[in-house]
C-alpha cells in the first residue's frame, strides 16, 4: 500500500499547488516517516513532540500562490482575515508569522489548522490523517488568491492602488496562465443503467480539475437516474470519484446518503422541482471574486454579512449571484441555489462556488461552469483595466 | 469564578447529611468538570467493591453546561461498574445537567448507604430526603409522572432491585446513564431517585465570544451532512447510521456469527418514519435533537437498540424492537447489554428467539424470574456458566455495541483499549472509518490506527468532561469548543492545550483500572473476530482480522499512551501528566 505522505505529495505537485522537490510531509504513528531528507525537518519534528498530531505538512506553495501569500502575510502582523466561504466555514483565518522555527509555529498550530511563514512557505497538520495537511494547505492557496484578487479590484474601482500594489499584481498576473481552450468530450446521456451514472460522474470530474478550474477538494457533483440521486461523497476529490458515490433515493427511504456532500439538499431540491439531472457544482476561482465584488459594499448596511443577507438582485452578465451558507437550515443555499438554477440553469453563490445543471449528461453542465468561469475572468480584468 | 458554580454537593446517604465542598480552582482547571472532575474524586476510592458503602456514586457537570454553547446540556455520572470491575462511566443528555449547574452545583458525590428506600429532593441549595419505600418495585413509568413535578430527576426501576448487573440511571425518562450498571449502583444506596430544580444561572466570562464561537460550531454542524443534512441525525436521530453499517456490511448479526443482515431494509430508519411518524425531541441546550418520539409518544430506538433487538436477533419485527427498547427504558437496563446477551443466549441454546419470547425474557431479565435471573448477570457471567465463554461478545465483560470490529479496524483496537470495556465511545472511530468525517481513512487496516485512536479518545475525554455531545464533532472541533471554553470560563485554552488535558483524564483512567488488576490480556476482542470471516459480499470483503496486526497495533497504541508493554502505567508518564498513583 503506497504512504499518503507520497499520495499527497504527488497530488499537490500535479495540481501544481507545489514544486516537485518542495512539499515535506511527516506522519507518526509510533514513529516519524518524512516523505524525503529535507534541511527544514530539524525546524519541523519538534512539532510533534509538543502537539497531538499525526501529520504534518511544509512547503513554500507554487506561483502565483507564492507572491500573493506573501504579499498578504507581509501586510499583516498576526492572521490574514478572509470571507471566503471556506475560510469562514473552515479555516476561521489564517495565522502568519515570521520566523521559520518551532516554538512560534507550535504556538499557532495549537489555535489552527495552519500557519503562514511568508518567505518560506506554509505549515499544516493533521489528527487522523496526512489528507487533512494537504486539504488544509488546498484551502489556503484558494482563500489567498480569492482575497488578493477581490481585494485589489475593490481597491482598484476606489481608485486606492498604490505603486507598489500594481507591481505586485503584474508580478502576480506574470504566473497567470491564459484561460485553457477546453476540448472534452463526456459520455452521451442519458445513462441508463446505474454501472453507466458512475461512469459519468467519475469521468466528469476529472477535466474539471485536470484543466484546472476547480481544486480537487472543491466541488461535488450529481446525477438523477430514475428514483435516485448519485452524489459525489463529502471530502472526497473531484478528480478521483471511482468509489466515492452515494446512492441516495430521491424519498429519503434510505439513510445510505449520510456520507454524501454536504451539499445534498441542493442537489436534491432542483432535481426534485426541474427536469435536469445532471448537476455540478464547483469553487471556480474568478466567478467566487467576481461574486464577492459590489459597489455598494462600503455603504451597505449588511456589510459584513453580505453571505447571508445581500438584499439586492446581483449578477454577473446573465448569471445571477446568491447568497447562502453551506448545507442545511434557513440560511443555507438549499434554499437559495434551486430556484435561481432552475431558472437561469446555473447559480453563483457569494464567496463560495457555481452551481450549474443540465437535462442528460455532464457536457451541457461541464461547458456552462468552464464559461462562467472565463466570463468572470474577463469581467475581471476588464474591471481592472477601466478603473 | 465564571461557567464553574465552585462549588460541589456531598451527600451521605448513610447520615442523611449533606454539606458544600468548594474545590481549588487549580482542580477545575487540571479536569475540567464532567468526566474529568468526576474520575479525580473517583480515584481515591476505585479500589473498594462496587457495593461498598464508600464508593461515591458522582454526578459533575462541566464549565459549558447551561450556558448558550452548543449541545451542552450533558453531564457525566460515574462509580465503579458492577459489570465489568473497571471505571464506569455514562454521558448522559437530558435536562438533569443543566438544573444541576443552575441549582447552583458542579456536581454532586453521593457515599453512604440509606437503611429504607430514599428519594432525594434537590431544589437549589436545599437537599431533602424521603421515603421512597412505596415505589419498590415500581416500573419508571409508574412514577416518572409524579417526578417531572419536581424538576429534571434520576431514577432507577425493577431491573436495578433485581440486581441486573446492566441496570441504568434514567434520566427524565428516557435518557440514560447505560452501559455499567451504574444503576446497580445507585439502587445498593438504597435510592430510588433524585430530583433537581434551579433558578440560577452561571456566570459567563465574555458573552460576544461565546455568541462568535457559538456561530462557529453552528455553521460547521449545518454543513455536516451526518448532523443536519436531510439524511442526518437531526431528521432520522442515530437510526440513520443503520443503512450505512447495512451497505459497508458491518452490521452485527446474529450474535455477530455475520455482518449482513437480509431484512435490514425494512428495519431502517425510513420504516420507523413511515410506521411512528416521530418528532424530534432533545436534551437541553441541543439543537440537533436526535431523540424521535413517535406520535403516540413512543421512544424511538437508538441506532444501537435497533441493531441489537432487530440483526442481532435475526428479528425483522420493528414494533418487537420498539416494544424491547420500551422495557428497558420502563425496567431500567442498558439495550445493548440486554441484546447482546439475548443473542448469546440464543447462540448457546440454538434456539431462533421469537418476537414473543424476546419480549418475555426481557422481563423475566429486569425481574430476576427464571433464566432471566442468569442473563441479567450480563453475557459473560451466563456464557462462562455454560462452559462457552467464548459466546459472549463482549471486551472486559461488557456487550459490544452495533459495529461488526472486522469492518473498522480503528474500531476494533478501539473496543479493546477502551477503559470501560467494549464501547465504541471512546475513541468512536466510526467519524474517519465510515462517516469521512474528518477526513476518510481505509476502515480494513490497522495502520495509524493506534495513534487515531489514542488521540481521538483523548478529544472525547475533553468533549464528556466540558460537557458537549459527541456528534456535534462530525462538525465542530476542539478548536472551535476550546473558543467557547475560553469565553465561559476567561481561561485562555487552545484546541491543543485541551488535548493535554484529555490525555491526563484517561490516563487517570488506565491508572484506575491497572489498581483493580486489568492488564493487557483484558484489552482484547473475543475469539470469534479473529477466527471467523464476516457475510462478505457487494464486492466488500470481511475476512478475520489477523491476530498479529491486532496484537501490533495494541503494542503501538501502549507506546503512544506511554503505557508499558503489559498495558499498564508508567511512573514516569503518570509524573509527566501531574497526576499520582495513590490519590
Ligand atoms: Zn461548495
Amino acid at each position: 500500500m503506497e504512504r499518503l505522505i507520497y499520495r499527497y505529495e504527488k497530488k499537490m505537485i500535479e495540481q501544481k499547488l507545489v514544486l516537485p522537490g518542495d512539499p515535506v510531509l511527516a506522519e507518526l504513528d509510533t514513529e516519524i516517516v518524512w516523505n524525503r531528507q529535507h534541511p527544514s525537518i530539524p525546524v519541523l519534528e519538534p512539532i510533534f513532540s509538543k502537539l497531538n498530531i499525526n501529520s504534518l505538512l511544509f512547503s513554500p506553495p507554487a506561483e502565483p500562490y507564492r507572491s500573493i501569500i506573501d504579499h498578504l502575510a507581509e501586510c499583516t502582523s498576526d492572521v490574514i482575515t478572509l470571507k471566503d466561504n471556506e475560510t469562514r466555514t473552515f479555516l476561521h483565518d489564517i495565522p502568519v508569522i515570521h520566523t521559520f522555527s518551532p516554538g512560534p509555529i507550535i504556538n499557532r498550530l495549537k489555535q489552527r489548522k495552519c500557519v503562514v511563514i511568508p518567505g518560506h512557505g506554509i505549515v499544516t497538520c493533521g489528527t487522523v490523517s496526512p489528507e487533512q495537511t494537504y486539504v488544509n494547505f488546498s484551502s489556503v492557496l484558494f482563500s489567498c488568491f480569492v482575497k488578493y484578487f477581490a481585494d485589489y479590484l475593490t481597491d482598484a474601482i476606489l481608485g486606492n492602488l498604490s505603486r507598489e500594489q500594481r507591481d505586485t499584481f503584474d508580478r502576480v498576473n506574470s504566473y497567470l496562465k491564459p484561460f485553457p481552450e477546453v476540448d472534452v468530450h463526456l459520455k452521451k446521456g442519458p445513462f441508463s443503467s446505474e454501472d453507466a451514472v458512475y461512469g459519468a460522474i467519475s469521468e466528469a470530474g476529472k477535466p474539471i480539475v485536470n484543466y484546472g478550474f476547480v481544486d480537487s477538494v472543491m466541488g461535488n457533483i450529481s446525477y438523477r437516474y430514475q428514483n435516485t440521486l448519485y452524489i459525489s461523497q463529502t471530502g472526497s476529490f473531484l478528480d478521483e470519484l471511482e468509489s466515492c458515490i452515494d446512492p441516495c433515493p430521491i424519498d429519503n427511504s434510505s439513510c445510505t446518503g449520510i456520507t454524501a456532500s454536504s451539499e445534498l439538499p441542493t442537489h436534491l431540491e432542483i432535481v426534485r422541482n426541474s427536469a435536469y439531472s445532471a448537476i455540478v457544482h464547483g469553487h471556480p476561482k474568478f466567478a467566487v471574486i467576481m461574486s464577492m465584488i459590489c459597489e455598494k459594499e462600503q455603504n451597505c448596511a449588511f456589510n459584513g454579512m453580505c453571505h447571508v443577507k445581500c438584499p439586492e438582485s446581483r449578477y454577473v452578465r446573465n448569471i445571477p449571484i446568491v447568497t447562502g451558507e453551506s448545507g442545511t437550515g434557513p440560511r443555507a443555499i438549499c434554499n437559495t441555489v434551486p430556484p435561481a438554477v432552475i431558472d437561469h440553469q446555473a447559480a453563483i453563490v457569494y464567496g463560495h462556488g457555481v452551481f450549474t445543471a443540465g437535462e442528460d449528461d455532464f457536457n451541457d453542465p461541464f461547458y456552462r461552469l468552464c464559461s462562467i468561469e472565463k466570463m468572470c475572468r474577463e469581467e475581471y480584468f476588464s474591471g481592472i483595466s477601466h478603473s | 469564578m465564571f461557567g464553574w458554580t465552585g462549588k460541589v454537593l456531598r451527600i451521605d446517604l448513610s447520615s442523611r447529611r449533606y454539606y458544600a465542598e468548594s474545590p481549588d480552582s487549580e482542580i477545575y482547571q487540571k479536569y475540567i468538570g464532567g468526566k474529568g472532575l468526576a474520575g479525580f474524586y473517583l480515584k481515591d476510592f476505585v479500589a473498594r467493591e462496587w457495593d461498598h458503602p464508600e464508593m461515591p456514586l458522582i454526578f459533575f457537570t462541566g464549565p459549558l453546561v447551561a450556558t448558550p454553547a452548543p449541545t451542552s446540556g450533558r453531564m457525566t455520572v460515574m462509580s465503579r461498574s458492577p459489570l465489568t470491575g473497571t471505571i464506569g462511566d455514562a454521558s448522559v443528555g437530558g435536562r438533569f445537567g443543566s438544573e444541576l449547574k443552575k441549582a447552583g452545583w458542579d456536581g454532586i458525590i453521593l457515599t453512604g448507604k440509606s437503611d429504607a428506600l430514599t428519594g432525594i429532593q434537590i431544589t437549589d441549595d436545599r437537599v431533602a430526603f424521603s421515603d421512597a419505600i412505596d415505589l419498590k418495585g415500581y416500573p419508571l413509568s409508574r412514577f416518572n409522572k409524579q417526578l417531572k413535578k419536581k424538576g429534571a430527576f434520576a431514577a432507577v426501576g425493577p431491573a436495578a432491585e433485581s440486581r441486573v448487573k446492566f441496570a441504568n440511571i434514567m434520566f427524565d425518562g428516557h435518557y440514560a446513564a447505560g452501559r455499567n450498571g451504574l444503576g446497580l449502583v445507585f439502587s445498593a444506596k438504597n435510592l430510588k431517585y433524585i430530583t433537581i430544580m434551579g433558578t440560577g444561572t452561571p456566570a459567563i466570562f465574555n458573552r460576544d465570544a461565546l455568541k462568535k464561537s457559538r456561530e462557529d460550531i453552528l455553521r460547521l454542524a449545518a454543513a455536516s451532512p451526518v448532523l443536519m443534512g436531510e439524511l442526518g441525525i437531526t431528521h432520522f436521530g442515530t437510526a440513520a447510521i443503520y443503512d450505512l453499517t447495512g451497505s459497508r456490511r458491518m452490521m452485527p448479526t446474529e450474535n455477530f456469527k455475520h455482518t449482513y443482515f437480509e431484512a435490514a431494509k425494512r428495519c431502517n430508519a425510513h420504516a420507523y418514519h413511515l410506521r411512528y411518524h416521530p418528532k424530534k425531541s432533545g436534551c437541553t441546550g441541543c439543537h440537533i435533537l436526535c431523540k424521535k418520539i413517535g406520535r403516540n409518544g413512543d421512544v424511538l430506538p437508538e441506532f444501537e437498540t435497533m441493531n441489537h433487538f432487530s440483526a442481532l436477533l435475526n428479528n425483522d419485527d420493528i414494533s418487537t424492537v420498539v416494544e424491547a427498547n420500551q422495557i428497558c427504558n420502563d425496567m431500567g437496563m442498558d439495550t445493548i447489554s440486554a441484546g447482546a446477551t439475548l443473542a448469546c443466549y440464543a447462540e448457546l441454546t440454538g434456539k431462533n428467539l421469537s418476537t414473543k419470547h424476546i419480549v418475555s425474557l426481557l422481563m423475566d431479565m429486569a425481574l430476576a424470574r427464571g433464566i432471566g435471573k442468569a442473563l441479567g448477570q450480563g453475557s459473560f457471567e451466563y456464557a462462562t456458566a455454560y462452559g462457552t465463554p467464548e459466546a459472549s461478545m463482549t471486551v472486559k465483560k461488557l456487550e459490544l455495541p452495533a459495529y461488526d470490529p472486522r469492518g473498522a479496524y480503528g474500531m476494533a483496537l478501539g473496543y479493546a483499549v477502551s477503559t470501560r470495556g467494549g464501547c465504541h465511545l471512546r475513541a468512536y472511530p466510526i467519524g474517519n472509518e465510515v462517516l469521512r468525517k474528518p477526513v476518510p481513512t481505509d476502515r480494513f487496516t490497522f495502520s495509524g490506527k493506534a495513534r487515531i485512536v489514542k488521540i481521538a479518545e483523548d478529544v472525547n475525554a475533553v468533549v464528556d468532561s466540558l460537557t458537549a455531545c459527541k456528534f456535534i464533532f462530525f462538525g465542530a472541533t476542539l478548536e472551535e469548543y476550546s473558543k467557547a471554553y475560553a469565553a465561559v470560563t476567561g481561561i485562555e485554552s487552545s484546541g491543543q492545550d485541551l488535548l493535554k488535558i484529555g490525555e491526563r483524564i484517561y490516563y487517570n483512567e488506565r491508572i484506575m483500572n491497572s489498581r483493580n488488576g486489568f492488564t493487557k490480556e483484558d484489552d482484547d476482542l473475543p475469539k470469534r473476530f479473529f477466527d471467523e470471516s464476516g457475510s462478505s459480499g457487494n464486492q466488500i470483503n470481511i475476512p478475520p482480522i489477523i491476530r498479529k496486526d491486532f496484537l501490533q497495533a495494541r503494542e503501538n497504541y501502549y507506546t503512544i499512551r506511554g503505557l508499558d508493554q503489559n498495558g499498564a502505567p508508567t511512573p514516569q508518564k503518570t509524573e509527566e501528566l501531574g497526576l499520582s498513583w495513590n490519590g
